[in-house]
């Protein structure tokens, strides 16, 4: 019964895992361009388990940013998992205690939690452990993979190989702004604001963590004020 | 500052955001401004970070267009994460690779 329950969650998470090494393959091809080691850059992916904090993250580490910029970003920009664990603790209910929880929050990613959230049979930890572990492996090891080869290849494919991690953002991004007239404000906003913080003097000297900050809580700050959600909605 | 210090608090700081809500904040959001307000953060954050650096973060503003032309078409007729990101990443070798001839 665990047994199975696990095997399960390993065959829902297996797409999830692939589409990670490809994806982390870039983000450690792209720390490798950057000056990080293969194994740090391995680390990173291993602890954090997200691709734009981990991004964002990057940015910092190169710029020698200071710490509190660290927890501030990460703030603003994990905030969505904050959402989505209270989401998941509705739908787990009173049969997972505090220690699963607090393995099961480890693994609360977007599309784990999509995943955890469209499952009809109830969640339980041996199903939440096994839908975790291919994309944990798949990300660390897409990293690693990515960070190796990443050193021994020429810059522009390495550059390339970068572009992927802006891809999967925009193949989050498209297809709610498409539907949701909101969504599509919101990201026009972030749009204007973080072409602002790039190209005007003086908003340009802004350091990125900090722009990447002011433009989401701007954004999501008018959208929230001028679009307000429906009461019964799922946020996720 | 050492690496492993940034690493550590990333780490932790998003372990803090996903366990929080999962062990000690059992009940819903009340707040319809916050709840609206978490509701749009990924998108405005994943945006911002995405433009313009995608337009610079190759050897050509014409291979970052690229790569930004196709995925955002790509993505708008609902392909998959994973293509999305593969096609995006082949349009700038490809534009690289023509350019390189031109």
């Amino acid at each position: 019964m665990t047994w199975n329950e696990y095997k399960n969650g390993v065959h829902t998470g297996l797409p999830v895992g692939l589409g990670y090494f490809s994806v982390s393959f870039g983000f450690g091809a792209m720390a490798a361009a950057q000056g990080i080691k293969a194994l740090d850059a391995a680390l990173i992916s291993i602890t954090n388990l997200t691709s734009a904090g981990q991004f964002a993250g990057l940015t910092l580490i190169v710029a020698a940013a200071t710490l509190w910029e660290m927890v501030l970003t990460q703030l603003v920009i994990n905030s969505r998992y904050a959402l989505m664990s209270l989401a998941l603790s509705q739908r787990m209910g009173e049969k997972i205690g505090f220690l699963p929880r607090l393995i099961i929050a480890f693994f609360n990613t977007d599309e784990i939690f999509a995943l955890a959230m469209a499952r009809k049979e109830p969640l339980t930890l041996p199903f939440m452990l096994g839908l975790g572990t291919l994309p944990l492996i798949g990300w660390t090891g897409g990293t690693l993979f990515g960070a190796l080869a990443g050193s021994a290849l020429p810059q522009d494919i390495r550059a390339a190989l970068g572009v992927m991690l802006y891809g999967m953002f925009i193949a989050i991004v498209v297809p709610p702004a498409k539907e949701d007239r909101p969504v599509l404000a919101a990201v026009v906003l972030a749009l204007v604001f973080s072409c602002l913080f790039t190209y005007v003097p003086g908003l340009k000297e802004v350091s990125a963590g900090i722009s990447i900050v002011v433009c989401t809580v701007a954004a999501a700050g008018i959208c929230a004020a001028l679009f307000p959600i429906k009461d019964e909605e799922d946020e996720a | 500052m050492s690496i492993y210090l940034y690493i550590l608090t990333m780490a932790l700081t998003t372990y803090l955001i996903r366990v929080l809500p999962l062990t000690i904040f059992r009940k819903p959001i009340k707040s319809r401004f916050l709840r609206s307000f978490l509701h749009y953060v990924p998108y405005a954050c994943l945006t911002a970070m995405t433009f313009p650096a995608i337009l610079s973060s190759t050897a050509s503003i014409i291979s970052g267009a690229a790569a930004l032309a196709v995925a955002v078409f790509l993505a708008y007729r609902g392909k998959s994460l994973i293509v999305v990101a593969l096609s995006s990443s082949a349009a700038v070798l490809v534009t690289e690779f023509v350019m390189s001839f031109l």
